[in-house]
């Protein structure tokens, strides 16, 4: 069998028995299915909310917020990193301030947004942004600084404006920076959102857990984290095809057969 | 103005100093059109700097740089200037690093490709037009780089040790396609290298370098093999042998002079 196919059969098999022992301790009263509810209870759970029409508007308000804070967030991140990143007088001047916001534990800032933008959707993806910005920001002030002199050196002597050299030289360089955060990225907006939806909202899986927890209902926050989980994954994927498709100029690297 | 064909590089007792260190004492090199020029000498001779003072990127602190007669202002955009680093864009394929200079110029991309592509095929490699260049090797990657100097068709080519990290073959392989394009176009070419053979095989006047700091020149030995060149018989033929002969008793002191600096 390929090695590839083992690794699989492995990772199920875990799965598998981990959740079967689970499932037999709570039948054999091991398990107290009031703090562990067993995973045919969460399958139910699932399930029962997936043929009503109002999970789906909670999964689509949260996606929307992802979405915009993501969006939003690498915007921001990046034309601040290829700013300073270019400017080093500015990078020097900022630096300092930059280093003040990002220690703030931003989830701290939700109940701030809450008040400013109240309970709607702004609020969640103003969130989303602060976090998203700084993996972003990071990540292209890397890039634009590390672009390879000899490269840069190359293109002016092939009379590049400042322009061109953004667009082909400084941009592309910090791309690869910027993708290999992507991933992270969309993790820190879907926790932007959802716990800013769990703050205090009307709307989104956030929403959703933060109703179960209200009614100590186990079984909803363990089928909602559940749901989050594969959202994420979703997402991880379509982040992982448009890498892809982004670096195919890139050398493959030397671990990957 | 007619009749007195202007130097393409006008170099007049030049001094090149970065502080207080003189990189350069007195440096006076004429290349006059469409002649190959190779500058030899030892490492740290400030043969480069030569190739950035006749770009433009360095000014000098004393002395004249003229390109075709006019004073040298600002960056020469007569010149195009090969490094001896990898300098291609990774993440472009082989045909658009070779338009990249067209592209800057504003040319439309499809067009520059359009131009790259017989470009390409001139360095011998029609076929790898959508490769990366991590796709290639070392000397396609040099080909890649110099179709993409020579496309923009400067009247001044300046090569600062385009060929030294190849193996001997491949540096063969480079002289042939370099001297049959040159052959073909004949360009003014200052070509700097450490590697006398190859001096003596591309050129038509080989410049001396004295060791550094504050080097000057300290020999110019016309280089009278016909061409076209035969780059793979030359080197083994009795004019070569002694013209090396005569370029080494120059060369090799100097050399031994900056051994004797650095030890």
């Amino acid at each position: 069998m390929p090695r590839k196919g083992k690794v699989v059969l492995v990772q199920v098999a875990i799965v598998l028995s981990l959740l079967l022992a689970w499932e037999a301790g709570v039948r054999t009263g091991l398990i107290d299915p009031f703090f562990f509810p067993a995973p045919s209870a969460l399958v139910a759970r699932i399930g029962e909310w997936m043929s009503t029409a109002d999970f789906w508007s909670d999964v689509g308000v949260t996606l929307l917020e992802t979405i915009l804070s993501f969006v939003a967030g690498i915007a921001i991140g990046t034309t601040l990193g290829i700013w300073l990143g270019l400017s080093p007088f500015a990078a020097e001047v900022v630096q300092p301030f930059i280093k003040m916001f990002n220690a703030i534990p931003r989830i701290l800032l939700g109940p701030i947004f809450v008040i400013w933008f109240g309970l709607g959707l702004t609020s969640k993806v103003a969130l989303g942004v602060t976090l998203v910005l700084f993996v972003a920001f990071f990540n292209t002030f890397q890039g634009v600084r590390e672009v390879n002199p000899v490269v840069l050196a190359n293109a002016r002597l092939l009379r590049a404006s400042k322009w061109s050299l953004l667009r082909h030289v400084y941009l592309p360089s910090a791309t690869t920076w910027i993708l290999s955060s992507l991933r992270v990225s969309v993790g820190m907006a879907v926790m932007g959102a959802v716990v800013a939806e769990y703050l205090g909202s009307s709307a989104g899986l956030g929403h959703l857990i933060a109703q179960a927890e209200g009614v100590l209902d186990a079984a909803g926050v363990f089928a909602g984290i559940i749901v989050l989980s594969a959202f994420v994954v979703a997402l991880d994927a379509l982040v992982d095809r448009a890498e892809k498709r982004l670096l195919v100029w890139r050398p493959a690297p030397a671990h990957e057969v | 103005m007619e009749g007195q064909p202007a130097l393409a590089v006008d170099l007049r007792d030049v001094m090149i100093r970065f502080g207080d260190f003189t990189a350069v004492k007195s440096m006076n090199l004429q290349v006059g059109e469409a002649e190959f020029v190779a500058v030899v000498g030892p490492t740290g001779c400030g043969k480069s700097t030569i190739l950035n003072t006749v770009t433009g990127l360095l000014k000098p602190a004393a002395g004249d740089v003229s390109v075709f007669g006019k004073p040298l202002t600002g960056l020469n955009d007569q010149s195009g200037y090969m490094l001896q680093q990898e300098g291609l864009l990774p993440w472009k394929t082989a045909q658009d690093n070779v338009g990249l200079g067209l592209v800057f110029q504003g040319k439309p991309v499809e067009e520059a490709r359009a131009q790259a592509r017989p470009w390409l095929a001139k360095v011998g490699l029609k076929g790898f037009e959508e490769r990366y260049p991590h796709q290639l090797s070392g000397g396609q990657r040099k080909r890649v780089a110099m179709a993409q100097t020579l496309i923009m068709e400067p009247r001044i080519v300046l090569m600062d040790e385009p060929f030294s990290a190849l193996d001997v073959h491949t540096r063969r392989l480079m002289h042939r396609i370099l001297l049959d394009l040159w052959q073909a176009e004949r360009r003014s070419l200052i070509f700097i290298t450490h590697d006398l053979d190859e001096a003596i095989t591309l050129a038509d006047r080989v410049v001396v370098m004295s060791a550094g700091p504050g080097s000057r020149m300290v020999g110019d030995v016309p280089i009278t093999l016909p061409r076209p060149r035969d780059v793979s018989a030359l080197q083994t033929t009795d004019e070569f042998v002694a013209l090396y002969r005569q370029i080494w008793s120059l060369l090799g002191a100097e050399v031994e002079k900056s051994y004797a600096a650095q030890g």
